[in-house]
């Protein structure tokens, strides 16, 4: 740590010296005058005096170097003859070695390793070694990761997609895959993001192409969906590119908001289509549940009729007359001759009590 | 020991140069690239050249060492690299307009060729680019529309792709395929004309669904009904004449009584019978 400081320290000094250098003010003998503590730059001289010494520069830059090497060493213990700076070369390329060397492969990841930019094999996880930096490289790849691109890339844009039967449909997708083959990946296609995105509107438009619009919006997605992936394996395959589809999800399929509303309306006339035939089997259920009630009532009769049909039937005549005839208005009239006298709507006026049947039905 | 190497300017001043030195004579090829190695701008030889088949690592790729200062290397991509073209409107044969997005993708298989024709990628790509717009716009032109939505178009795309590699190979690219990226109506009159038709194909769809929703439910009901007469017919054939006074007596008590008012609850009926009704026989006092 020291000897870092003092070697920015005297660093910081030469620049200093500089600055009144060769091309400064020609102040001289200033910079030269200051001896022991500060250190001293032969080429911060001044050119009269420089070209005075002119055979001794490879002198005065030894004297510095002595100097500076006296600087350094005043806080130090003196050394075996060694320059300082060579443990820390050392130490350096120790570090280096170690951290370019040595590789941590996560679970997930795979290491790629390449020789002079060759490709020399896959590290799978764990701690793999390789040689240092300049020589070998490791390209970590996450292998496991399934990264997903959405088509259309934000969610407020229609992506307009012609159907087989020249209709069109806004739909919506993504697609998941991750990497199946690290140095293929790395190695077969410039841009793999932008080539997924492209085999897969590709793919999404070949497919969808030979659908209807009924099997697009509505139970041939699944289909779809594996049809896409499929094809876009395929292509991907063909391009070498060491890229596994995992999936392709039709988020959303539905006709162009242009459209919408026509749509909705063939679906407020299946429902009320539905609630038509509802009222029918309503209707149905209602109907021939009373049959087989009246059926039922008359079969119950029927039988009891049959054991005594004469006595039965008046029985059943009497009640039947004697409930009519007790709630309603009754008059009873002699001849056939009368009728016509009657004043009948008097008749039908409403007069409130009991009179009114025992005034028609005087018996005779 | 020699003076000079001693000194430790000297020491490093010589790491520079001997850097430099090997800096300028090796080179390290990865994967990625392919090169042509250049002596005063005439092509030499080539390191890492594509090879169709080959596995990563084989060769090619790695140290290469040149001449310093006289030799130097262009860089060439060896990856699959991609057209992308604009937005085309093409004219099918039945005067239908399309709007047209297609991509290719090639490689350089020939860098030297390459190096000649163009020097960069970019300016493949550049060359290319009408290309594929211009054969995309002929194939299709030749064809009605619906071959551009059917199975047909792989065929299709065969041929684009051959007219695209004919110039492809005077770049010393190679192209692996070329695919319809999207085939939209343009907007405007063509867009609005199938939405137009796409709404009438909905609404004469609704009109049908309502017209079966109203058959099904008379069907319904008209089943209903045969069952239920069926149901009577088989209880009441048993006795038609007991069945026509039964029914008679009920069909009475419904007509007759019809429900009164608060004023007056006993309806709005009035019977006018004759002494001679059945019901006043024993009234009568006769048998």
């Amino acid at each position: 740590m020291k000897r870092f400081f003092g070697w920015s320290a005297r660093r910081g000094a030469v620049l200093s010296d500089n600055r009144g250098g060769p091309w400064g003010p020609s102040g001289g003998d200033e910079g030269g005058g200051s001896g022991g503590d500060g250190p001293r730059n032969p080429w911060g001289q001044p050119p009269r005096r420089r070209r005075a010494k002119a055979p001794g520069e490879v002198t005065s830059l030894d004297e510095f170097l002595k100097r500076s090497r006296d600087r350094i060493g005043r806080g130090f213990p003196p050394n075996d003859g060694r320059p300082y700076w060579l443990y820390g070369l050392v130490a350096f390329a120790l570090l280096w070695i170690f951290f370019t060397s040595i590789h941590r492969i996560g679970p997930q990841e795979r290491g790629v390793v390449t020789t002079f930019g060759r490709y020399e094999r896959t590290m799978q996880p764990g701690v793999g070694f390789s040689w240092p930096a300049p020589i070998a490289r490791v390209q970590k790849v996450d292998v496991e990761n399934i990264r997903e691109i959405p088509v259309p890339t934000n969610s407020g844009t229609e992506n307009l997609i012609l159907t087989g039967d020249q209709n069109v449909i806004n739909l919506a997708y993504s697609v998941r895959w991750n990497i199946k083959d690290p140095q293929r990946f790395l190695f077969q296609i410039a841009e793999p993001e932008v080539t997924i995105r492209e085999v897969a509107e590709s793919a999404m438009r070949a497919v969808v192409a030979r659908v209807s619009l009924e099997d697009a919006i509505g139970a041939g997605r699944a289909e779809i969906e594996q049809s896409v992936e499929q094809n876009m394996q395929q292509l991907l395959d063909d391009y070498g590119a060491g890229i596994r589809i995992q999936g392709v999800a039709i988020n959303q399929s539905v006709p162009p908001d242009a459209v919408n509303e026509a749509f909705l309306r063939v679906s407020a006339a299946q429902q009320e289509a539905q609630s038509d035939m509802n009222d029918a089997r309503a209707y149905a259920l209602q109907i021939t549940a009373k049959a087989q009630g009246d059926a039922a009532a008359f079969e119950k009769v029927y039988a009891e009729y049959r054991q005594a049909p004469e006595v039965t039937r008046r029985r059943m005549y009497y009640e039947a007359m004697e409930r009519i005839l007790s709630r309603v208005d009754t008059t009873i009239v002699e001849a056939p001759g009368v009728t016509p006298y009657l004043p009948l709507p008097e008749v039908q006026q409403r007069r409130p009590g009991p009179q009114q049947p025992q005034q028609g039905g005087q018996p005779r | 020991m020699n003076p000079v190497l001693r000194n430790p300017i000297a020491l490093i001043f010589l790491a520079i140069v001997a850097l430099i030195l090997v800096g300028s004579t090796f080179a390290i090829v990865p994967e990625t690239k392919q090169a042509v190695i250049v002596r005063f701008g005439e092509p030499q030889r080539i390191l890492n050249r594509y090879r169709a088949g080959e596995t990563f690592g084989a060769r090619g790729a790695g140290l290469a060492a040149r001449l310093p200062f006289l030799e130097q290397i262009v860089w060439i991509d060896k990856r699959i690299l991609s057209i992308d073209m604009e937005n085309q409107q093409v004219l099918s044969t039945e005067q239908l307009r399309l709007q047209v997005d297609a991509f290719a993708r090639y490689r350089i298989v020939d860098p030297l060729q390459m190096y000649k024709a163009a020097r960069t990628e970019e300016r493949v790509s550049e060359a290319l680019r009408p290309i594929l717009a211009s054969a995309l716009r002929n194939e299709l032109g030749r064809r009605p529309s619906e071959a551009l939505l059917s199975p047909e178009r792989g065929e299709m795309m065969d041929n684009i792709q051959e007219a695209l590699n004919r110039v492809a190979v005077q770049y010393g690219a190679q192209i692996v395929s070329v695919r319809i990226k999207r085939a939209d109506l343009p907007e405007g009159s063509p867009l609005d004309s199938a939405y137009q038709r796409m709404r009438t194909a909905r609404e004469q769809e609704a009109g049908s669904i309502r017209a079966q929703g109203l058959k099904q439910a008379q069907i319904i009901r008209a089943e209903a009904d045969a069952e239920a007469a069926a149901t009577y017919a088989q209880a009441f054939n048993q006795d038609p004449v007991f069945y026509d006074f039964y029914r008679a007596m009920q069909s009475y008590q419904a007509s007759f009584l019809s429900p009164g008012t608060a004023e007056n609850p006993r309806g709005r009926t009035s019977i006018i019978l004759s002494p001679e009704n059945e019901y006043l026989r024993q009234f009568r006092g006769q048998r």
